[in-house]
């Protein structure tokens, strides 16, 4: 009993951090239809900067550690939006070019973070209590998953606030139905671009500095590694999705810790088995528009 | 034709994704009434509105109020007073009524009593998904988006297409109401609406302007009517008659 609950709620903190990295990429293929592969460079980059502040401000605080959450959040922000701004809006409606600049600061940037902090991983603790464990039901949840779901049910709480009531919200969920129309009403849809990369940025920058603690180090390909599981969650949940993305965050992650846990540490594989099957069988994916 | 023109179109030439849409479209819209472009299907009157709006690739020289604005955006051709209704309605499916007509509002006080009057329906449908509203609820959502504006030219797109003569008497009379207060070019297949509704008639065919004249002079020429739009209109209908079937134009090619 004690280990099923443990692998479950293990998996829907794992999947709450899917979903932190899912949410922007969702929302920025849903407006834009760009794939965004540098979003995994916001996430290292964020990290980074999160331990440079935790490091700066003592690791052990709670103070340090919502700073390097805000600073994290923030440079993932700023990082995206100049990507936004330099690289993806002079290709506008070039989705191949925009995908390819993409893919290509995704490499760039793990180059240089290397360049910067080496090859190495760096290992972080944060506060004490992120290394213990709460007993449910006989189960000793690592701490880290708790704070990884609170995280991720504030983003999305926050997300669909913003989306359902706020204007630029509803110019956003208007222009991932119909962007053209969305500009035939006399409102600059580009501009919704920078602010969908911008808050897909700063979700993926909390994502980055919750993933260092969780994995205990930062490197060079964190982002990397989770931009993998982001990608196949967005496609699962149905691209534009973020009802879809939140709800296959979930599934992939849970059906990721059962399998690896008690199929042998199949748990990739059955992702990816996953994915194959939605994508056989339901294109769209589970939440997403029928194309 | 008046003499000042709200919309002087010259030359006008659309593509769609490199394949020639619009070949050569020259024509003035007076600054007031409706002016009907009309024509087989397929030779692109609906193109027409889209490049002058510039959703599609064009060239040529499109002038509104005799300032030009075939170089700008979209949405900077909006903001100087261009309305537009998208042929198929385009409502955002998921948004609520309020929502889809809050986005439409441009200025400090849009006309909202006026769109209430003319499309009570809708008041009464404000938190309802504008995706499960019918197809003539959804065209009321549409004409109404862009009249909560004070603009200087609607471009309308088909606004009777698909919808029971009961809705399309609403619509037409919408319309109508709404030419009172802002000059419309208007893409119509419906000969009975047009002849209700239109004072001028552009026809278009094989991506040129073939034809000027007034409505009537067109439709009730039975000759030209059939030589121009491939159709017999029938010129015993007046021009407040109710249309009691449709009597729309002849395909050039067929429906993709």
């Amino acid at each position: 009993m004690s280990t099923l609950v443990l692998t479950l709620i293990t998996g829907v903190g794992l999947g709450a951090l899917y979903f932190l990295v899912a949410s922007g990429l969702s929302l920025i293929y849903g407006l834009m239809h760009v794939l965004n592969f540098a979003h995994g460079a916001f996430l290292t980059l964020s990290a980074f900067m999160g331990w440079m502040v935790a490091q700066a401000l003592g690791t052990d605080s709670w103070g340090s550690f919502l700073m390097s959450l805000l600073v994290g959040a923030a440079v993932g922000a700023v990082f995206a939006t100049l990507t936004e701004l330099v690289l993806i809006r002079p290709l506008y409606e070039r989705h191949i070019e925009q995908v390819l600049v993409t893919v290509g600061l995704s490499f760039a940037a793990v180059a240089l973070f290397e360049g910067i902090w080496g090859t190495d991983p760096i290992h972080i603790s944060g506060p004490p209590w992120l290394r213990q464990t709460t007993e449910v039901l006989g189960a000793r949840i690592p701490n880290t998953y708790w704070v990884l779901m609170i995280a991720a049910v504030l983003v999305l709480a926050g997300l669909v606030l913003f989306l359902k009531k706020t204007r630029y919200g509803m110019i956003i969920r208007a222009g991932v139905e119909n962007r053209a129309m969305v500009t035939a009403l006399g409102i600059d849809v580009r501009r919704s671009f920078t602010l969908v990369f911008a808050i897909g940025g700063a979700a993926a920058g909390i994502g980055g500095v919750l993933a260092m603690h969780y994995s205990t180090f930062v490197s060079a390909h964190l982002g990397a590694t989770l931009l993998i599981f982001a990608f196949i969650v967005t496609v699962v949940g149905g691209l534009g999705s973020l009802t879809g993305a939140a709800v296959a965050s979930v599934v992939v992650a849970v059906l990721q810790q059962f399998a690896n846990f008690y199929l042998g540490g199949t748990g990739d594989f059955i992702v990816v088995i996953l994915l194959a099957v939605v994508l056989l069988v339901r294109p769209s994916g589970l939440l997403g528009r029928k194309a | 034709m008046s003499a000042e023109p709200i919309l002087t179109v010259r030359n006008l030439r659309c593509s769609i994704a490199g394949q020639q849409v619009v070949e050569d479209v020259t024509f003035d819209v007076p600054a007031t009434g409706i002016t009907a472009v009309l024509g087989r299907n397929g030779v692109g009157k609906t193109s027409t509105l889209r490049g002058i709006l510039g959703l599609i690739h064009r060239r040529g020289e499109v002038r509104l109020a005799g300032e030009r604005i075939d170089g700008l955006p979209t949405h900077r051709i909006v903001r100087r007073g261009v309305g537009y209704v998208p042929e198929d309605r385009e409502v955002f499916a998921k948004l609520t009524v309020a929502e889809n007509l809050a986005l439409a509002e441009r200025q400090r006080e849009p006309r909202r009593e006026f769109v209430a009057q003319l499309f009570p329906d809708l008041v009464a449908r404000r938190d309802q998904q504008a995706g499960t509203l019918s197809g003539g609820q959804q065209q009321m959502v549409s004409v109404a988006r862009a009249l909560l504006n004070d603009n200087r030219l609607l471009l309308v797109d088909e606004p009777t297409k698909g919808l029971a003569p009961k809705i399309v008497t609403e619509v037409a009379g919408a319309l109508a109401e709404a030419s009172k207060i802002v000059p419309i070019l208007l893409v119509e297949q419906n000969l009975d609406v047009v002849r209700r509704l239109a004072d001028d008639a552009i026809v278009i065919g094989g991506g040129r302007v073939v034809h000027v004249g007034t409505a009537r002079e067109i439709l009730d020429d039975e000759d030209l009517t059939r030589r121009l739009l491939g159709v017999h209109a029938d010129p015993g209908h007046g021009a407040d008659a109710v249309p009691s079937h449709r009597t729309t134009l002849d395909s050039e090619e067929p429906h993709a």
